[in-house]
């Protein structure tokens, strides 16, 4: 059993990462990851979606038809969108300034419904919860990445107004990495967005590639050493 | 329950629709009563705070409470009026400029002798690192306008440099001040021509 949860980390962390592998979940990555912070919350709000979707959709999974299980999947995550909407505007004033425009957005992350229907909806509650909260892991980590690259090479800081996010005892995050930095429009806007997620990809396929081939290298390497 | 032979019946697709979504709204609707007090509280919070912040000094009546509603510049517009022992000391309303990327909304204070108190961008869509510059956190471009009034400068020199005015424009940016400029000159003539109902004279005293 514990097996299957390692691979489920894995799988979501790295080889099946919404964004860089399944490339999932576009249009709220390009609209908030302007800065590293911006993506950070995203995320973290998509993870506490996923998470409690997953273990929902898993939960009704026998009583739900395959004909109309399209619509309730998509009735239960909006609804979970707008709960966590209200709440965080209601209790959590300050945060909700920062997020809540894109709170809204992640009724459109299809990765959501992605999961209800590729693992929640086969899997029992526990490892469907597992999968929501490494998958949301894996889309935090991909958003806070893309945001980190736009916002050092468009404005030369870091992180900038963690505080507002994480509470004040965050700012020491809120780096200034490039003094008197001119500033990269471009990578602020929109094309910032397309060529930092672009060139991230490619990263990271020519880092599997790279692992492939030493795994090659390793097996026919094997049978000689032994 | 046998869920196998109940899911292929035609009426099972309805019932469980009907079943989630009533459910969901259920969910929904206590959500709501649940959090629209507070989040009502919070908005009057913010709304407390722009006006502060453009309308400098000590006042003793609930500024959320004592309000107007005329026509102004921008269509209907709600005055907020700040009082001192009775007398309307000065008067905050929003007004909205056409900037590069959409409206900018603007709250605006004047006091009663017709200065500007204080404007501050409260919302808009302008271009990072270029027409943002209307934010007091990026630049100190919005101060300008403080203690401005119709006579001073005068009204025709209410416009950026660039358009013979005597208010700076930003390097790759002169949509984003000139909308600026014209909304709180717009808010200036509300106020000219609206000053005896604003400040509650000339009624009869």
């Amino acid at each position: 059993m514990s097996n299957t949860y390692t691979r489920i980390t894995s799988d979501s962390l790295w080889s099946n990462n919404i964004v860089f592998s399944q490339t999932l979940g576009l249009c709220p990555t390009m609209a908030v990851t302007s800065t590293a912070t911006n993506g950070l919350g995203m995320g973290l709000a998509t993870t506490a979606v996923l998470v409690a979707s997953n273990m929902i959709i898993s939960s009704i999974r026998h009583a739900v038809s395959e004909e109309v299980r399209i619509p309730v999947y998509i009735v239960i995550i909006a609804t979970l969108v707008t709960l966590v909407d209200v709440s965080i505007d209601a209790w959590a004033h300050d945060l909700y300034k920062v997020l809540g425009l894109y709170i809204a957005l992640i009724v459109a992350n299809c990765a959501v419904l992605g999961r209800a229907e590729a693992f929640a909806a086969k899997n029992p509650i526990l490892p469907s919860g597992m999968d929501g909260l490494m998958m949301g892991l894996g889309f935090t980590f991909a958003l806070t990445t893309i945001g980190a690259v736009r916002e050092i090479l468009g404005t030369g800081t870091l992180f900038a107004d963690a505080h507002l996010l994480l509470g004040p005892a965050f700012s020491f995050m809120e780096l200034k990495l490039i003094p008197d930095y001119k500033g990269f429009l471009l990578m602020i806007l929109p094309p910032g967005g397309f060529l930092a997620v672009g060139f991230l990809i490619a990263g990271k396929r020519m880092i599997d590639r790279r692992r492939a081939r030493l795994a090659e290298v390793m097996q026919t390497a094997a049978p000689v050493a032994a | 329950m046998n869920f196998e032979k109940l899911r292929k019946q035609l009426y099972y697709q309805v019932v469980l629709l009907g079943g989630v979504t009533l459910v969901t709204t259920a969910a929904l609707a206590l959500a709501d009563k649940a959090t629209s007090a507070d989040i009502a509280a919070a908005q009057a919070r913010d709304m407390q705070q722009s006006l502060v912040q453009v309308l400098p000094g000590k006042y003793d009546n609930d500024l959320l409470k004592d309000t107007l509603v005329l026509n102004g510049p921008n269509g209907e517009v709600t005055v907020y009026r700040a009082r001192r022992a009775g007398r309307v000391e000065a008067v905050v309303f929003k007004v909205s400029g056409n900037g590069y990327a959409g409206p900018i909304d603007c709250m605006m204070g004047i006091d009663r002798n017709g200065h500007i108190t204080g404007v501050r961008v409260i919302k808009h869509k302008e271009t990072p690192g270029l027409g943002d510059k209307i934010e007091p956190a990026k630049s100190r471009w919005i101060y300008a306008f403080d203690d401005k009034s119709l006579g001073d400068p005068p009204v025709e020199k209410w416009a950026v440099k660039k358009d013979g005015g005597v208010f700076d424009q930003f390097a790759g940016a002169t949509i984003t001040p000139r909308g600026v400029v014209k909304a709180v000159k717009g808010g200036m003539e509300f106020f000219d021509k609206q000053k005896e109902k604003l400040l509650d004279e000339g009624n009869g005293h």
